[in-house]
């Protein structure tokens, strides 16, 4: 109905002592604990917290859209002053999509795939409002235009399959603010997107909350987005808020021991594998039926006192001096920080030693028959996707190369070549002296295929959920030679569960049992099982949650620096390449952009790519002041890679022709630092830092 | 490590006991629940079937007794009557179901040991070898179920065994590209390509890797398609391309009495009762299976 409340002036949303439950058949399970929060107009509030923490509840919880088995067994939820549970489902209906929108994490999966876009637009007027067809579509294009999407009209007309991923999200955004909704709820509306196509959506959600001036509930498991989006913000664990407070206040003097450990497990800049390194928090997430009493974050802290800590009752209390700002820690007022001194997961420096791996000139090119009619009769049937062109790069012993780029790089083929599990179309690929670049992995010896394995990316999906750990460990000692008889093949698989700090049961666990991080430490076991000289980790921790991810991180630094291996680490993480690689690689498009030292690479002169890169990595420092390159346009087809320079058609440092006609030249800068980009020299080296700090980095180790 | 560290760790369980924990979760499903005492009925009577008929299959007393009347010497009951011939009814459904419940699960597990390998190889290896099976499976599926079964058993003629070949025949392209559908996705899975890093072999692969992984819907069809094979084999019987007389056949029994049904409906009835009790027994089995994998 049009009959929006506007005049209301208190907060749009309140959230009172909320409890929120699940009943399963394990019995009454909370998911959300005495939970509170206060929206005013055309504020935003973010919600962060890892994996299990209730912030997605809370979201669902506000539109009482809990589903069959999600319950409030307590508190009340306030929508501009009204009772959310007094509410009928028609009057829901009615408030739902109208005045709160929300925007979820998969825009393919948020989109009708059977309906053309615009109709999906208009669906959402032409349903709350007494409007025609014209007028709804009007409205639609208009939206679109102002999520900035290039040609609206084509987006109105196509199915959601024909648009890329970032424009399905400014879609879904766009279908979120169609009725000018007073609350809008984002639930990781980034997470599933690329770097820099992330940074723009972000700048887009910036723009709708000052010209609509719509209040948000964003939530994130990203402490940097929740900086660069939200006023406020409320830190999850288990199910309850432990810190709140306006996002300066809790970033720059956070109060629980969480938060403070939240921030000492991501690579801030300043972090540094030697000097400074990670702090992961020991222990996992409880199970929400197996939560210590008294404080649920009590096991994991070190700042436990039994007797204090342990007792029931806990409640927020608040920071004087700092109105808003609230933390549930019994011990906060004691907590002298300046004498904490963590012990970090850290590899401390590392001397690399000779070439183990070699790439000249290497590419591969896959080939795409077309057997369509219209390709028949023009006899271009056959057409060549350039995966990896001319890749060139060393790689020593115990060094830390990182390779990075977005989706469709060709990061996942140059893995897929180094393993075997593809040949390469052209160069040569030395490792250990051997050219294995046409060399499959069946016509590799069990030591070559040994001394070079992987890491894989997702932890649910790595190991043989039909098999123990145990025994997938032993059939890769056996199929590497590296013992034969049956007790010593036991004793090896015990020694790698030890390597990887896991308790010895575990062997004979099957990996449901296992949480994400620790199956990911079976992935590092099973790859080191072989005494690999060479391990390729493609994104290992990018499915984990921060404080595991730091953990595994640290892990696989140790392992690395104690064998002298080489760790290919491909990841699209900047903060994390740049904390633990040596060496840096960008890739775009199959093309290596520039190459050089994890600090020549990280300061300028940048190729343009790693410049926006740069840019767009969201960074929870407040101290960090950033140059915005936002990249326009979208990733091209690597079926139809632009000609010239391929980053051309994006590049925000475009300079003519030259550039789309010319493949460009590699600049070589120094000391193995390349660039491949037709700037001229001069302005390369005039370029500025696009991360600068305002003030002295804050880490835990370092105050 | 000492030695006492690696004999503290506890051997795995063995993969029996297992597969009866396993069996055990059927238990929070009543649909599955009553499925399996359906199913089990059945078997206890196969088990037992000459103590607990009261006659002989193939003896004949007094032609068309009705349901509970007396034998010839009235010593016994004639609890279901007798047929055309005098033969008892009950004992003929009791014996019969010896014959189904051999022939039915011999040839679901000879479809499944051919399919399963077809499967996993289209699946896994594409390509040529995906183009020519799924050709071939297509061109069987292609045919009139029944009509198949009669050109085969017309060919070879009819004995259990040649019904343990039709079957098979007919019922292996199905198997074939449900499997193949499993193995598309399975294949993708980051542990095979751990697997084909470390050079294992392909067939090993798609054995030890892939098919474990299937097993959830494959268990789940495999007692859906039990089903359909008692049915079949009832018809098959019903044609008279059953099994040879004059050995207790469920479908035969419907046919052989089919010109008295009319007036005596109860003798086509009773084998009609036991195909269709053991058919939604292995049906609801399925549901249940089905419906406690999809849990947790």
């Amino acid at each position: 109905m049009a009959s929006k409340d506007h005049s209301y002036t208190g907060p749009i949303l309140e959230c009172r002592d909320l409890c929120i439950s699940y009943f399963t058949r394990a019995g009454e399970i909370p998911a959300v604990i005495d939970f509170n929060m206060t929206l005013e107009q055309g504020h935003s509030i973010g919600l962060v917290g890892e994996s299990g923490c209730g912030k997605s509840t809370v979201a669902m919880a506000i539109m009482r859209y809990l589903g069959n088995n999600g319950a409030i067994v307590g508190g009340q939820v306030l929508y501009k002053g009204r009772d959310m549970a007094t509410l009928s489902e028609e009057e829901l209906r009615q408030l739902r999509g109208n005045e709160i929108a929300m925007v979820y994490q998969e825009p393919m999966a948020s989109l009708n795939p059977s309906m053309t876009l615009g109709r999906q637009l208009m669906e959402v007027p032409l349903c709350h409002e007494n409007i025609g067809e014209k007028e709804a579509y009007d409205r639609a294009l208009q939206i679109l235009s102002d999520v900035n999407l290039p040609d609206p009209e084509r987006i109105m007309s196509v199915y959601p399959h024909q648009v890329s991923g970032g424009q399905q999200q400014r879609v879904v955004i766009a279908m979120a603010l169609l009725s000018n909704p007073s609350l809008l709820l984002l639930d990781e509306p980034t997470t599933a997107l690329d770097v820099t196509v992330e940074a723009g959506i972000i700048e887009l959600i910036g723009q709708i909350a000052s010209k609509y001036n719509t209040s948000m509930v964003y939530i994130s498991h990203n402490l940097g987005l929740i900086l660069e989006t939200c006023d406020r913000v409320n830190v999850m664990y288990s199910g309850v808020v432990v810190e709140g407070g306006a996002v300066g206040e809790v970033f720059d003097h956070m109060r629980h021991p969480y938060t403070k450990g939240l921030f000492g497990c991501i690579p801030l800049p300043g972090a540094d594998k030697a000097a400074r390194p990670l702090v992961p928090i020991r222990g996992q997430l409880p199970l929400p039926h197996q939560r210590p009493p008294g404080c649920y974050f009590g096991p994991r802290c070190d700042f436990f006192k039994e007797g204090l800590c342990d007792r029931e009752g806990l409640k927020m209390t608040p920071v004087p001096d700092e109105p808003g700002h609230d933390v549930r820690c019994r011990r906060w007022q004691e907590i002298d920080w300046s004498t904490y001194k963590p012990e970090g997961v850290g590899a401390g420096a590392t001397q690399a030693g000779e070439v183990v791996l070699s790439l000249n000139n290497m590419k591969k090119y896959y080939e795409i028959t077309d057997n369509s009619i219209a390709a028949m009769i023009s006899g271009k049937r056959v057409r060549h996707v350039k995966a990896n062109e001319s890749i060139s790069l060393d790689a020593r012993a115990s060094e830390t190369v990182a390779i990075v780029g977005e989706s469709g790089c060709g990061k996942s083929t140059f893995a897929k070549v180094l393993m075997g599990l593809e040949t390469a179309t052209d160069g040569e690929v030395f490792f250990n002296g051997k050219d294995i670049a046409q060399q499959e992995v069946q016509k590799r010896s069990p030591e070559q295929v040994g001394s070079m394995q992987m890491v894989f990316q997702n932890p649910f999906d790595t190991l043989n959920p039909s098999h123990s750990v145990g025994s997938q460990l032993a059939r890769v000692i056996r199929k590497f030679g590296v013992e034969t008889d049956k007790d010593r093949i036991e004793q090896r698989v015990m020694e790698l569960l030890d390597l990887v700090k896991l308790p010895r049961d575990f062997a004979r666990r099957r990996p449901r049992q296992l949480s994400g991080g620790q199956k990911q430490r079976v992935g590092i076991a099973r790859a080191f099982a072989g005494n690999p000289s060479t391990v390729v980790a493609d994104e290992p921790v990018s499915a984990l949650d921060v404080s595991v991810q730091a953990a595994v991180t640290g892990l696989l630094m140790d392992i690395q620096k104690s064998y002298r291996t080489t760790l290919i680490f491909i990841s699209h993480d900047l903060s994390l390449v740049r904390y633990l690689a040596d060496r840096v690689v960008v890739m775009y498009l199959g093309h290596i952009v520039e190459q050089g030292t994890t600090d020549e690479v990280f300061a300028p002169p940048y190729h343009p790519y790693t410049e926006a890169l740069l840019s767009a990595v969201p960074i929870a420092d407040t101290s960090v002041e950033k140059t915005r390159i936002i990249l326009e346009g979208n990733l091209p087809s690597v079926t139809n890679p632009p000609s010239g320079c391929v980053f051309h058609t994006r590049c925000p440092r475009f300079i003519g022709d030259i550039c789309k006609t010319e493949e460009p030249p590699v600049v070589t800068l120094g000391d193995g630092h390349r660039i491949a980009c037709h700037l001229p020299l001069a302005e390369l080296q005039s370029m500025k830092p696009v991360i600068s700090l305002a003030r002295a980095p804050q880490t835990p180790a370092a105050e | 490590m000492t030695e006492q560290a690696v004999a503290a760790v506890p051997r795995r369980e063995s993969s029996v006991l297992r597969f009866a924990k396993g069996l055990a979760l059927i238990r929070e499903s009543w649909v599955g629940m009553v499925g399996l005492v359906l199913v089990l009925f059945w078997v206890f009577v196969a088990i037992f079937a000459p103590l607990l008929a009261p006659f002989p299959p193939n003896a004949t007393g007094a032609p068309l007794t009705l349901p509970g009347g007396p034998s010839l010497d009235g010593s016994a009951v004639h609890w279901l009557g007798t047929d055309q011939l005098g033969r008892d009814i009950l004992s003929r459904i009791i014996f019969g179901s010896r014959q189904v419940l051999l022939y039915a699960p011999l040839a679901t597990l000879c479809a499944y040991l051919v399919g399963i390998p077809m499967g996993l190889a289209a699946g896994y290896r594409r390509g040529l070898t995906d183009d020519v099976l799924s050709f071939v499976a297509n061109v069987i599926l292609s045919f009139p179920v029944l009509v198949l079964y009669i050109i085969i058993i017309a060919t070879i003629g009819a004995s259990g065994t040649n019904i343990v070949i039709a079957v098979t025949f007919a019922s292996a392209p199905g198997i074939m590209r449900i499997v193949r559908g499993l193995v598309l996705d399975l294949r993708n899975r980051e542990y095979v390509f751990a697997a084909e890093t470390r050079g294992e072999s392909p067939w090993r692969i798609m054995l030890v890797e892939i098919l474990p992984n299937a097993r959830g819907p494959l268990i789940v069809d495999a007692c859906l398609r039990l089903g359909y094979v008692v049915i079949t084999i009832g018809t098959l019987g019903f044609l008279g391309l059953g099994l040879p007389p004059p050995d207790p056949d469920w479908g035969g029994m419907v046919s052989e009495n089919r010109q008295v049904a009319m007036f005596l409906p109860y003798i086509a009835i009773f084998p009609c009762i036991a195909i269709s009790s053991l058919v939604l027994g292995f049906n609801l089995l399925a549901d249940g299976l089905r419906e406690v994998s999809l849990r947790d």
